[in-house]
């Protein structure tokens, strides 16, 4: 049985139906990232785990008890918010040591831990500090230390890192999920920014309307999107429309080109199917192995520093590929006609 | 230097004598008790007189007990109010401003009529029962002060989510008010108590109608019936009153963690 198990959770707000039949069983130690546009409501299921949401119905276990009823100090929950909400009017050190206090552990034992989570977040000889001496950055790892000093059953993450600036962000990701490999910690983190969510994670749960529209590890997530949504969300993504000749042979035809997917399609009315396609799978030129080529105008050149994002027009359609910076070959000029070449097992045909 | 300026001073020149020159007579009337110049005489009497210590120490105390039991009504209600029940808002702050619109004449003859002794509770009875009913009336008198302050303090911390941080930390709802939200609205409720502390040394109605021995009817009596101590009593009541001021200041400066937030 799972570690942590969410069973059919639903939550509405008067007539707005904010989560939808949320199931999800996670791990002891996994990273789990629920990643989705603002009110898709990702932070409603976190805030229902943490206790400060009732659900409408459904069941929330932890480690076989369920804490559905649970008032959220009795969960043994820890969480950090992405406004820090350290306490003002205490010091760093107190800070840290407040949930032990409420638990009434002894003086001495307090004090060893405080220092053992400074020591954990890099900030040792800030104990005496107060919040407003500190920096964005160096609150939230005090709220992250202050999360886990009561070793907590499960840490929730409601976007932590949203009010850090790029740099701060992307190094205290890395420290997260390095303290969070080394305590071995449950550990729920809500995002909207997939870029944070596919490099921590364990798994990555796409939520959308209220519904979880696929889980899975974020290499599942970013190269077979179960759903349109998912697809359009994570990454870039290029759409392009084709007409079907055999939907059970799997034979279809892009602007003029046949091209056989060697797999079942959806039968259509129409006779049409998009596909999907990633920037990065797509080449500039012929190229063995991608045989499935078009030729079209180049209508823009982004140069990007490493990367150089062109987009085609192809027929009727855009499509833009990636291709790396080389510095012995400038990057195509617009309106130039050349030709792209992709390989069948790239093109994703997309459910809903 | 402009017309307009010119006038600004005129007219910040008169706002000051008008306001001034009635204290000055006062202080200056106040030391001439002894009939070969100017004296501390009649401060001294006043200080010395038993009659003084009593009235105000016992107003002192009353004072200290109203703070006390104000903050214990209001500091819950203000972040009940702002957690939970944002829309009960306007009617709360329409409650604490009640006794600023009822006149207090008004409060006290309500609850003579309520609370005599012939009623089912007679307060008005006993010594200890006069005292509690003093106590809740001037807690009440207290209420716009407490409220406000109170509640711009809790404006100025995000008290949800502190509430809910500790809250996941295994706080009870005691134990947030006690050592997360009173502390950070601490400055607050001291500008609310200073203030409550001025209006209780010298009220007068509540004590004169429900038979009390405070400092506000002292001050009536001595007035009546003696020349120069009303006036010495007067500078050392405005004496009190602005060192009340000054304090409030005082703490909002001195206090660590508030820097932040200013």
């Amino acid at each position: 049985m799972a570690f942590l198990d969410i069973n059919h959770l639903e939550k509405s707000f008067g007539a707005v139906h904010v989560v939808k039949d949320f199931n999800l069983a996670i791990d002891k130690g996994e990273f789990v990232s629920f990643l989705g546009p603002s009110g898709c409501g990702k932070t409603t299921v976190l805030r229902m785990v943490a206790g400060f949401e009732t659900p409408s119905s459904g069941s929330i276990r932890i480690n076989g008890q369920d804490v559905t009823n649970l008032r959220p100090n009795q969960r043994n929950i820890g969480m950090v918010f992405q406004a820090y909400a350290l306490f003002p009017n205490l010091t760093v050190a107190q800070n840290i040591g407040f949930g032990l206090r409420v638990a009434g552990k002894p003086r001495a034992e307090i004090d060893d831990r405080v220092a053992d989570m400074l020591k954990l977040i890099g900030l040792p000889g800030l104990d005496e500090r107060y919040p407003f001496q500190l920096s964005g950055g160096q609150q939230q790892r005090v709220a992250l230390a202050r999360a886990l000093a009561a070793k907590p059953r499960v840490l929730l993450l409601d976007e932590p890192l949203s009010a850090l600036d790029a740099k701060i962000r992307v190094n205290l990701r890395e420290e997260i999920r390095l303290i969070q490999r080394e305590l071995g910690i449950t550990t729920i983190f809500v995002t909207h920014d997939q870029e944070e969510a596919l490099s921590m994670s364990d798994r990555v749960v796409v939520m959308h309307q209220g519904i979880a529209d696929q889980v899975g590890t974020p290499f599942e997530i970013y190269n077979r999107p179960a759903t349109r949504f998912v697809a359009q969300f994570v990454g870039t993504l290029n759409l392009i429309g084709a007409s079907v000749i055999d939907a059970k042979a799997g034979k279809i035809k892009v602007g003029d080109v046949p091209v056989a997917l060697n797999r079942a399609l959806p039968i259509t009315a129409d006779g049409k199917v998009s596909l999907a396609l990633r920037p990065e799978t797509v080449s500039l030129g012929r190229h063995e192995g991608r045989n499935v080529v078009l030729s079209g105008r180049i209508a823009e050149v982004h140069f990007l520093g490493s990367v150089i994002r062109v987009r085609v027009q192809v027929g009727g359609e855009f499509v833009s590929l990636d291709t790396f910076n080389r510095p012995d070959a400038p990057p195509p000029e617009v309106g130039s006609t050349v030709q792209i070449s992709v390989s069948e097992r790239d093109l994703l045909t997309l459910a809903a | 230097m402009n017309g307009n300026r010119a006038w600004s001073w005129i007219v910040i020149l008169l706002g000051s004598l008008y306001f001034l020159l009635p204290l000055a007579g006062m202080f200056e009337f106040s030391m001439r008790m002894k009939r070969d110049g100017y004296s501390f005489e009649a401060y001294r009497v006043v200080l010395a007189d038993p009659q003084f210590q009593h009235t105000f120490g016992y107003s002192i105390v009353l004072a200290l007990l109203t703070i006390v039991l104000g903050a214990l009504i209001v500091v819950p209600t203000a972040y009940w109010v702002r957690l939970r029940l944002p829309s009960a808002r306007p009617v709360i702050e329409f409650i604490t401003l009640l006794p600023l619109v009822i006149p207090p004449i008004v409060i006290v003859f309500g609850y003579i009529r309520i609370y005599n002794t012939s009623s089912i509770l007679p307060l008005t009875g006993s010594w200890w029962g006069t005292n509690i009913l003093t106590l809740f009336g001037y807690a009440t008198l207290a209420l716009p002060y407490m409220y406000r302050a109170v509640d711009t303090g809790l404006r100025t911390i995000d008290v949800a989510t502190l509430t809910e941080a500790a809250q996941s930390l295994g706080a009870s709802w005691t134990r947030i008010l006690a050592t997360v939200i009173l502390p950070n609205v601490l400055i607050s409720v001291l500008s609310g108590a200073f203030l409550t502390f001025a209006i209780v040394i010298g009220e007068y109605v509540f004590a004169a109608l429900l038979n009390i021995n405070s400092f506000g009817p002292f001050m009536v009596w001595m007035g009546g019936n003696r020349a120069y101590e009303p006036s010495a009593l007067a500078v050392i009541a405005f004496i009190i009153t602005w060192a009340c001021m000054g304090l409030i200041q005082l703490v909002t400066r001195f206090s660590k963690f508030s820097a932040a937030r200013r």
